[in-house]
């Protein structure tokens, strides 16, 4: 099975506070770690695990400027075939749409079975597998959280829906699937295989190689055009307990009794 | 003429889901004067009783019935959809897993403009709708404006809009099948099979009246031992967020939140836990919630009656072992 992975290179939220920069145009960018999008993880691994079963072989794709090699190479080193950088300056300022469409691009150029992405990323938007689905017109299953291949022309599927309920598809290939975590754990990687793929082939395609117009893209295809950053004003949130750790554990315990907290 | 803004209705066995009179407070605040459609898929009389409920809300109430709605898949839905609403409309959808499953497709077959997950409506400037949303699991919020003139997709995020039952309508019930099902019922890739349970485990968070709850912020299954300790000495029960049951620490039944248990305890106190919404999605009955977090600017202080800024692995057994002293 030949099997695309649509990835993407994120601030890290549990080693970063995230904040917004003095003039609110973006969140202060300085000293933050980055990773791969968490639930991305989940689709390379179970990329993987399909490939390792069956045969066939992954292409890890990532829209975005020269940083995110890295992160596809660290895609690489957990076991994809080979990666490709989507990456052009016209491609700043892209939509989620415009992101479907440069990664559909990308799709055209090629011969894929299955498309997998994460089931959101850092904007919390879950849009690019949607949209590119339905660019392509192939059926889509978002937040999968268990896969099966029944044979080269369907798989079957679990949708994680409310309440940790499952609802069970058969789906046609070639399809568009979004991995919600927890599907499987993601094998870690060392700094080992990582060096091992430093210097790895990773082609880079811009906007010329892939046919598409700088207008479409960009700032200026945009529909939607996020215009600050702020933090929410939203009442009075929560007492902070101040003092020593002590005398914060000591008002903790009185208001943890009079609120039927201890038992 | 007044512009319409069309909301999708969930519902389950008969019953409008909450997010129906959230969407008309979102409506409103696009546009006062918005005329309100509520459109309805399903089928039988479960699906008018839905219509009929609906309609004191409702200006008007679009109704779709037909068998192979019976089950709302997203796929059998958008080809649908994608032929009945009117060019240039505003359709809101709520942000659940139908929502994500059927929109952003939806907005490339109707060639509109789309946006996931508003928090807020600013209104219409210049033709542009400002919407509010947030970024980094709610960190922080951006304001971000859309270009509506081809129409625009939004799925607004479930309990952030008030529901709004203010103004009653008799709102007309229009039959839109025969319009829906003009070239018969559509073939999809995508067949439903069945809805598997989710499983239950050893002990029932949903009826804890104290709950310790444990999120990424613990580091290492190691660890866990210091929440069960506090629990104990508590008498409460210990739950988790969702990078707990992945990482296979705790069993599923243990994940407060949207894709996990609805709990509704007398207090409930988050250790670690950065305040996702799908996490306080799960959290009902206004307990009084304690967070303790080292990160100052975490969401869920802005949601806690009291907090503490501290490292819990420091924090925690300080705390345990004055309960257990004071208990004796
Ligand atoms: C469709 C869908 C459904 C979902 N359903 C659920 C659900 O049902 N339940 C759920 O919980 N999530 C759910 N999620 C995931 C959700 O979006 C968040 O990713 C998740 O809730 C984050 O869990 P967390 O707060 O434990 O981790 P994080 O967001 O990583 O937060 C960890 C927190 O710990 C703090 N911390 C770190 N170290 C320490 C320390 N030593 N001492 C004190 N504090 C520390 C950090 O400051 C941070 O605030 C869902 C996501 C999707 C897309």
């Amino acid at each position: 099975m030949e099997i695309l992975v649509c990835v993407k290179r994120v601030p890290d939220t549990s080693e970063n506070e995230i904040e917004v920069n003095s003039d609110g145009t973006d969140i202060e960018r300085g000293d933050l770690v980055y990773s791969v999008n968490e639930w991305d993880n989940y689709a390379v691994e179970e990329a993987i695990q399909i490939r390792d079963k069956i045969g066939g072989s992954i292409t890890v794709v990532s829209v975005g400027d020269d940083d995110a090699e890295e992160v596809i190479r660290r895609e690489m080193a957990m076991g994809a075939d080979r990666g490709i950088l989507l990456s052009d300056k016209v491609f700043e300022g892209a939509d989620g749409r415009a992101i479907a469409s440069i990664i559909k691009a990308e799709v055209d150029k090629g011969k894929y079975d299955l498309i997998l992405t994460g089931a959101q990323a850092d904007d919390g938007a879950g849009q690019v597998g949607g949209m590119l689905a339905a660019m392509l017109d192939w059926p889509y299953a978002s937040l999968v959280n268990y896969l099966e291949v029944i044979d080269n022309q369907k798989i079957k599927v679990g949708r994680e829906i409310e309440g940790g309920n499952q609802e069970i598809h058969e789906i046609n290939l070639p399809c568009v699937l979004s991995i919600q975590t927890g599907i499987n754990e993601p094998r870690y990687v060392g700094i080992r295989g990582i060096r091992k793929v430093a210097s790895a082939e990773l082609p880079i395609h811009g906007a010329k190689e892939l046919g598409i117009s700088p207008e479409a893209v960009g700032h200026t295809g945009a529909k939607v055009q996020k215009v600050d950053y702020f933090v929410p004003d939203l009442g009075e949130g929560a007492e902070i307990l101040e003092g020593s750790t002590d005398e914060i554990v000591e008002q903790l315990v009185e208001l943890l009794k009079s609120k039927g907290g201890i038992k | 003429m007044a512009r319409e803004v069309i909301a999708y209705i969930i519902h389950k066995e008969g019953i409008a889901d909450d997010t129906a009179i959230e969407m008309i407070s979102a409506a409103h605040k696009i546009d006062p004067d918005a005329k309100l459609i509520a459109l309805v898929a399903g089928s039988g009389p479960q699906l008018d009783t839905v219509c009929n409920q609906i309609a004191a809300s409702f200006q008007e109430v679009w109704k779709i019935d037909n068998e192979a709605l019976a089950y709302p898949d997203a796929e059998l839905i958008r080809p649908i959809l994608t032929g009945i609403l009117p060019s240039g409309s505003i359709v809101l959808f709520p942000n659940n897993t139908f929502g994500m499953d059927l929109t952003p497709g939806l907005s490339i077959k109707l060639d509109t403009a789309y946006l996931a997950d508003v928090v807020d409506f600013e209104g219409i400037e210049k033709g542009k709708l400002k919407t509010v949303r947030q970024e980094y699991s709610g960190q922080v919020s951006t304001h971000v404006l859309c270009d509506i003139s081809k129409g625009i997709i939004i799925t607004v995020r479930p309990g952030a809009f008030k529901a709004d039952e203010s103004k009653t309508f008799n709102g007309s019930i229009i039959d839109k099948t025969n319009e829906a099902f003009q070239e018969g019922i559509p073939r999809v890739a995508r067949r439903f099979l069945e809805i598997v349970e989710a499983e239950v485990g050893e002990v029932d968070i949903t009826k804890s009246e104290i709950l310790i709850s444990v999120g990424r912020g613990i580091e290492d299954e190691d660890n866990l031992e210091i929440v069960f300790d506090l629990a104990e000495a508590l008498g409460g029960d210990v739950s988790c967020s969702r990078p707990i049951v992945d990482a296979k620490w705790m069993e599923k039944s243990r994940q407060v939140g949207t894709s996990g248990q609805t709990v509704k305890p007398k207090v409930y106190i988050a250790l670690g836990i950065s305040g996702s919404f799908q996490h306080l999605g799960g959290i009902k009955g206004a307990p009084f919630i304690v967070a303790v977090n080292k990160n100052p600017k975490a969401p869920i202080f802005q949601i806690a009656d009291v907090g503490v800024v501290q490292d819990l692995l420091d924090f925690i057994p300080e705390l345990t072992d004055k309960i257990n002293e004071i208990k004796g």
